[in-house]
């Protein structure tokens, strides 16, 4: 299957969803922002105001009742999820619990399933570049929580995909943990250069890893910010929200 | 840019999750417009054909008098006993618990044929009680006619009903139960508080179920029933068809059934009907209304007698049965291959049905997914025999339908076994798309592969199970097959029918020890296969 990206010559990826809205009965939520290619970006705001509907949007699963998303400067809402250039991680069922961790990577290869002897050894490659060597053969349900998670990243890396979003994969993990896959994903994407938007609760994790700030509040995602910067002198809004963490 | 641009403008494919939609459409839409013929086609088949309808005579009232009396206490009956067992099935805890509860489901996987000659062995004419009654002096118990009716529906029924009726009991929170200790209940009070409302939730819809499984009674009446007292309605469609060839009255009475069938649905409708006809209930509930002696014993002695009155009349097919196995005529072995076939034929067309059904009602959703869905379990309340009459008349005028006699009982086999895999396989199919289909969606898992890697792989529980039911179902199916069948093209029951009317007893229980063991062979070998290496 040939990605999008392969269909944009030195592609300057930049990510721009030009004035969106979306509504789902009584809440709205509307976005206007560009990001740069390769930005690691962290999605904040209080609970229910629309961080996991952003990343919906992106990916495919929430239609919009106003304006496009656009990669590299084309227009992408028309497209199935899988067609977009983008790789979406979920809160929970990122596996198929009945498939082997290797099938479960080799997903993102094809999905037919039928893999030739090269791809087959991508695969591996990938598992073992998570640090699951030797471990494809188990079912999710044989793995700990912090190993089944390496098994979606090592599906991540293997689409390679130039959008990647996180909708808190990582969240039931205990701290030591989510810090260590956290890690992880910093490496891949440094790998794979992809634009990474990560919706998290959590300030510590979005001063680690995301050097910019998307803030979703009120019905509006502005942004984004640098981190840093925000962090420090938040507006009202997520003052508030911060205020309650 | 320049790609950007020129890919924006290239014809847009059509998107594989798109196609996987129309294709689920189609299939289900193909499924619908069998289902269709099945259950209004064939019917106004007959009733072109009859050329008018004969004028129903007194005998025709009587049967649908007959019927619905019949199906009232039956489903009256079933209910009434089923509430003693249920609650002391859910009250104790005793070895054999589990074993007891798995066989309540048997009886409904049981051919019909196999639990009548085994009621015959303990209630007919030199039966197990008359032979007692007789010791004692007493006159002797007549099982034909509208109690031996009743009795087999009884025996059918109070299985479905108690465990119906002891999910009822699970479901409700032990901590009620520990609240009414704390608060001093005694039985009575608790009865009224937490058991009541249950049952008045719960009752009414297993009645209903029951009482539209019995209207459709055609094998019982056929075997314990018949003469002018003692025929439903089926029975006389089966009469008028094939001893009189009074197409006019066939087709009468096949408006009649379908009238009572309707309104019965139509009841059914309002009602939320139990939704589970298997599935383990085995959690005994914690309680502390154990009582004394007294109630100990009491419930012992209901257990007891539901599991005598359940078991005994399968116990009497295996004893005596068995010595009559090896010497079974050939055409019994050649008719239990013909039923083979039928059966696993229309297992395979019913799980097919069952999983175009389903995918077409997801992607439906609104009422056309209600629609499709009502139209999957109208079948429930569909006549086999009214179905049969009307293919037969269709295939008349194109093929002889006797020819096609296996065919035809394979597809309504199918068809009547689809509300039952469409039940079990739907919420299935619901849960792998509430939690797996963002997922495949993201990948681009689409149709074929959707289907063999995600789909199949994750409803292998309720196919298993389903598939064992329709393949029992099946097996033991006499109905249909009776309209068409000619002496040489006979499925297993049928040919256990011959037997029985031709008293020959012996073969007879040769014969319903193998219907019974293939019977339960193809359920419990799907079932395993269901249940198999059960994915986490």
């Amino acid at each position: 299957m040939r990605s999008f990206g392969d269909l944009i010559d030195g592609g300057v990826g930049v990510l721009q969803l030009e004035g969106i809205e979306i509504r789902q009965d009584d809440f709205t939520l509307r976005a206007d922002l560009g990001i740069v290619p390769g930005a690691r970006v962290a999605v904040i705001g209080p609970s229910g105001a629309g961080k996991s509907t952003l990343l919906g949007a992106i990916a495919g699963f929430v239609p919009l009742a106003a304006g496009r998303v656009l990669w590299a400067g084309c227009a992408i809402t028309q497209l199935g999820p899988a067609a977009r250039p983008v790789s979406i991680l979920f809160q929970d069922n990122n596996l198929f619990p009945h498939l082997s961790a290797r099938d479960n990577v080799a997903l993102g290869v094809k999905p037919s399933l039928r893999l030739s002897t090269s791809e087959a050894a991508r695969v591996d490659q990938a598992l073992a570049r998570v640090g699951l060597g030797g471990l494809g053969a188990r079912k999710p349900a044989q793995l700990s929580g912090g190993q089944q998670g390496r098994v979606a990243l090592a599906r991540v890396l293997l689409r390679a995909q130039p959008i990647l979003l996180l909708d808190e994969p990582f969240s039931a993990l205990g701290p030591a943990l989510k810090a260590e896959m956290l890690g992880l994903l910093a490496e891949i994407c440094a790998e794979t250069g992809a634009t990474l938007l990560m919706v998290t609760h959590d300030i510590a994790d979005a001063r680690a890893i995301a050097d910019q700030t998307v803030l979703v509040d009120a019905g509006v995602a502005s942004g984004p910010y640098p981190t840093g910067q925000i962090l420090a002198d938040p507006p009202p809004g997520l003052r508030a929200y911060l205020g309650s963490v | 840019m320049h790609h950007a641009r020129s890919l924006a403008r290239a014809p847009r494919v059509p998107e594989p999750a798109r196609v996987a939609r129309w294709a689920a459409l189609a299939a289900g839409g193909v499924v619908a417009l069998w289902l269709l013929v099945l259950n209004f086609g064939a019917l106004g088949a007959v009733a072109w054909r009859a050329a008018g309808l004969s004028a129903l005579g007194p005998a025709d009232w009587a049967a649908l008098r007959f019927t619905v009396v019949q199906a009232l206490w039956s489903a009256g009956l079933s209910l009434l006993l089923a509430i003693p067992v249920a609650r002391a099935l859910a009250r104790r805890r005793f070895p054999g618990r589990n074993v007891l509860i798995t066989l309540l489901g048997a009886p409904f996987i049981l051919p019909t044929l196999v639990a009548v000659l085994g009621l015959l062995a303990v209630f007919g004419r030199s039966g197990l009680v008359n032979q007692g009654l007789e010791a004692l002096g007493f006159a002797r118990f007549n099982i034909y006619g509208l109690h031996g009716v009743v009795l087999a529906h009884v025996f059918y029924n109070l299985p479905l009903a108690t465990r119906i009726l002891l999910q009822g009991w699970g479901a409700i929170p032990s901590e009620r139960f520990r609240l009414a200790a704390s608060l001093g209940f005694g039985p009575g009070a608790q009865f009224r508080q937490l058991e009541w409302p249950m049952l008045r939730e719960l009752a009414p819809g297993a009645f209903l179920v029951i009482f539209l499984i019995c209207l459709t009674s055609f094998s019982v009446a056929l075997t314990l029933g018949g003469g002018p007292r003692a025929t439903t309605v089926e029975l006389a469609i089966y009469q008028a068809f094939r001893f009189d060839h009074d197409m006019g009255r066939a087709a009468a009475l096949a408006l009649m059934q379908f009238g009572l069938c309707a309104l019965a649905a139509m009841f059914a409708w309002r009602l939320t009907l139990p939704s589970s006809l298997g599935g383990g209930l085995d959690r005994p509930v914690e309680r502390f209304d154990r009582g004394g002696w007294g109630g100990r014993a009491l419930d012992g002695s209901v257990i007891v007698l539901a599991a005598l009155f359940l078991l005994t009349p399968l116990a009497m097919i295996a004893a005596r049965g068995l010595p009559h196995v090896a010497g079974l005529p050939v055409e019994v072995w050649q008719a239990a291959g013909r039923s083979l076939i039928v059966a696993l034929g229309a297992t395979a067309l019913s799980m097919a049905f069952a999983l175009a059904l389903a995918h077409a009602i997801l992607a439906l959703r609104g009422a056309g997914a209600a629609a499709l869905e009502g139209l999957g379990l109208a079948a429930l309340a569909a006549s086999p025999l009214v179905i049969g009459t009307g293919l037969f008349v269709l295939m008349l005028p194109v093929v002889n339908p006797r020819d096609w006699a296996l065919v035809v009982t394979m597809l309504v086999n199918a068809g009547m076994a689809l509300p039952f895999a469409l039940r079990l396989i739907l919420p299935g199919l619901r849960e792998v798309v509430a939690t797996q289909g963002r997922l495949a969606a993201s990948l681009g898992l689409h149709g074929r592969a959707r289907l063999m890697i995600v789909t199949l792989p994750r409803l292998r529980r309720p196919l298993g199970f389903a598939a064992g039911l329709t393949a029992a179902l099946s097996m033991g199916d006499l109905g249909v097959i009776m309209l068409f069948a000619e002496r040489e093209g006979a499925t297993l029951p049928m040919q256990l029918y011959r037997l029985m009317t031709a008293y020959r007893q012996d073969d007879a229980a040769g014969a319903a020890l193998v219907l019974l063991g293939t019977s339960l062979a193809l359920f419990w070998g799907f079932d395993r296969w269901g249940r198999g290496r059960a994915a986490a």
